[in-house]
């Protein structure tokens, strides 16, 4: 990379910020935001759990998968949808920002979101005498996990290119809760069948709950280097996608 | 000579329906351009190519020599944009706006909130700084649109339909604004329904009809090269048969306005020498005797409508 190209990088990354910022300020710091992420993945959480006699340690990786995926995907989906139909999305397009760092913006403020109401339940995990045996594995994998989930919530509002954000919502819906269901969040990988241990391979979130598991009682069904490769090719593969998606269907969303 | 925008062959099409098609023009360095059209005629659609939100089917555009579709960054940067609707986000104050528009334009910290406060003043609306955009009148959102447009001090102003809708007060001050701005050298591209406003304002002026350009030329020009558009205006001492006057080989055309003719001619010269003549060959006594230049709404319903008809 070149001086001048590496200056004007570095030139987008700072006014992606100023989208984050515009995010964090618009759609995150709303009271019935921060309650809604605080408080529908405990309820979905209390609703699988309530009933099972399983101690705090072995619920503790589906809390904080549950905590990190629905809050880092739960507004990005419908940003986009609003800012269409607010026309603000043309003053961003206009603007010398590139694609690419509005998209960014929009990832960063979704998973600054993700990471704030995350740890939450994380402290209160710790109150209630979880112990954490590798928090470096934690801390690594909630990061990962909360950036792929975040890409994952931009690129989720590609298609259809509406105006309509309760339409990207209701599809959005369609993917994330099949995926809670598949990502051994309620029943440990080695306790699934064969072949949803296959359909569960197919989900970041796998990965994720995978290595909280490893990171609270040293055991896990994939090792943390496998974990933490494929948690990192899901993030690519959304961060890339959602970027050169939106550049494609953009357009679709000022004719 | 210095050109702001350069423009050769622009087209776009919306499936079956071409928007615009295959026009071009140039825009000088320091002129305010006049973008004129009836709706649909593609003038929004020229703008947004222009402003790099949508992107061209065939043809280029450029911008203080910037190609819009290969270094749409460096020609974002040097514009304004006060697009036809207002854009501000309205769940933040008009201060918040503008100190987003100056981190999305990389203008420094301290030279945004330099020129917000001077903004606002100027256009009214700092006592109402820390107000959310939700609560403002569409005079009032228009105002800070403007006042964000202007936030990196671009070399060059685009605006559509700036006035449209809006109370004559904020009309004229966004008018007077268009005029200083360009007096300190801001090239001004502007759309606009308002015939007096492109009269008062415009350098010089294109009429789009059907995605394509079919005049260009300034205001005055457009006038007077119109032919068929100039009129006599003439009161004679007692009633007239109109059409005596309508035989008359150069008269296009005779309409009785109050107590004066009107008569339509090519050739006013010729018109004016057999007005007299019917005069006196009848004996009637010309009280007045005026001739009209066609006004710029005349110049654009005949080309708008001519086009039409074809």
């Amino acid at each position: 990379m070149t001086t001048l190209s590496l200056a004007i990088f570095l030139e987008q990354l700072k006014r992606s910020f100023a989208v984050t910022k515009k995010d964090i300020r618009i759609y995150y710091s709303k009271g019935p935001v921060l309650t809604f992420g605080l408080i529908f993945p405990l309820f979905l959480f209390l609703a699988f759990t309530i009933g099972r006699n399983v101690p705090a340690k072995e619920l503790f990786p589906g809390l904080i998968g549950m905590t990190v995926f629905f809050t880092a995907t739960s507004v990005g989906p419908a940003i986009l949808p609003w800012e269409t139909r607010s026309k603000t999305l043309e003053r961003l397009v206009c603007s010398p920002v590139s694609t690419w760092a509005i998209f960014f913006g929009d990832i960063l403020a979704s998973f600054i979101f993700g990471m704030l109401i995350s740890l939450v339940p994380l402290v209160a995990a710790l109150i209630m005498g979880v112990e954490i045996m590798n928090l470096l594995v934690l801390s690594l994998s909630m990061i990962l996990a909360t950036f792929c989930f975040a890409s994952l919530s931009v690129l989720l509002s590609v298609y259809p290119p509406t105006d309509i954000p309760a339409t990207v919502m209701m599809l959005s819906s369609l993917i994330k809760f099949p995926l809670v269901f598949i990502s051994g969040i309620f029943v440990p990988l080695e306790n699934l069948p064969e072949l949803g241990k296959i359909a569960a391979s197919f989900s970041p979130l796998t990965y994720f709950t995978d290595m909280t598991r490893y990171a609270t009682n040293g055991m896990g069904y994939y090792s943390v280097t496998a974990d933490l490769a494929m948690l990192a090719v899901f993030t690519i593969i959304f961060l890339i996608g959602s970027v050169k998606l939106h550049e494609r269907f953009l357009p679709k969303r000022f004719s | 000579m210095d050109l702001a925008v350069e423009v050769h062959g622009l087209t776009k099409r919306y499936g079956d329906i071409t928007a615009v098609d295959r026009i071009s023009f140039e825009t000088k360095l320091g002129e305010i351009f006049g973008f004129l059209g009836p709706n649909g005629a593609g003038k929004t659609t020229t703008i947004r190519i222009l402003t790099g939100i949508i992107k061209p089917d065939e043809g280029t555009a450029t911008i203080m020599g910037h190609d819009i579709k290969k270094e749409p960054l460096q020609a974002k940067q040097i514009m304004g944009i006060v697009p036809e609707t207002s854009n501000a986000y309205i769940d933040l104050s008009a201060w918040g706006n503008l100190m987003l528009i100056g981190e999305l334009y990389g203008v420094p910290k301290k030279q945004s909130v330099e020129r917000g406060k001077e903004l606002l003043e100027k256009f009214d609306l700092y006592d109402r700084r820390n107000q959310h955009v939700r609560g403002f009148s569409k005079g009032m959102k228009q105002r800070l649109i403007l006042c964000m447009a202007l936030i990196n001090e671009p070399t060059i102003l685009f605006l559509d339909e700036p006035t449209s809708g809006l109370d004559v007060e904020s009309a004229k001050l966004i008018r007077d604004m268009i005029a200083e701005l360009n007096s300190a050298g801001t090239t001004v591209f502007l759309t606009t329904h308002n015939m007096e406003e492109a009269n008062r304002l415009c350098d010089r002026i294109a009429i789009i009809n059907h995605g394509r350009i079919v005049a260009i030329d300034n205001p005055e020009n457009l006038r007077t090269k119109s032919l068929g558009l100039q009129s006599i205006e003439v009161t004679f001492d007692r009633p007239v048969n109109l059409a005596d006057l309508a035989r008359i080989p150069s008269i296009n055309q005779v309409k009785k306005v109050g107590d004066k003719i009107k008569l339509d001619t090519s050739d006013p010269n010729e018109a004016i020498k057999c007005i007299v003549n019917h005069a006196r060959s009848h004996d009637l006594g010309i009280i007045t005797l005026n001739t009209l230049a066609p006004s710029l709404e005349d110049v654009f319903l005949k080309l708008t409508q001519t086009k039409h008809e074809g």
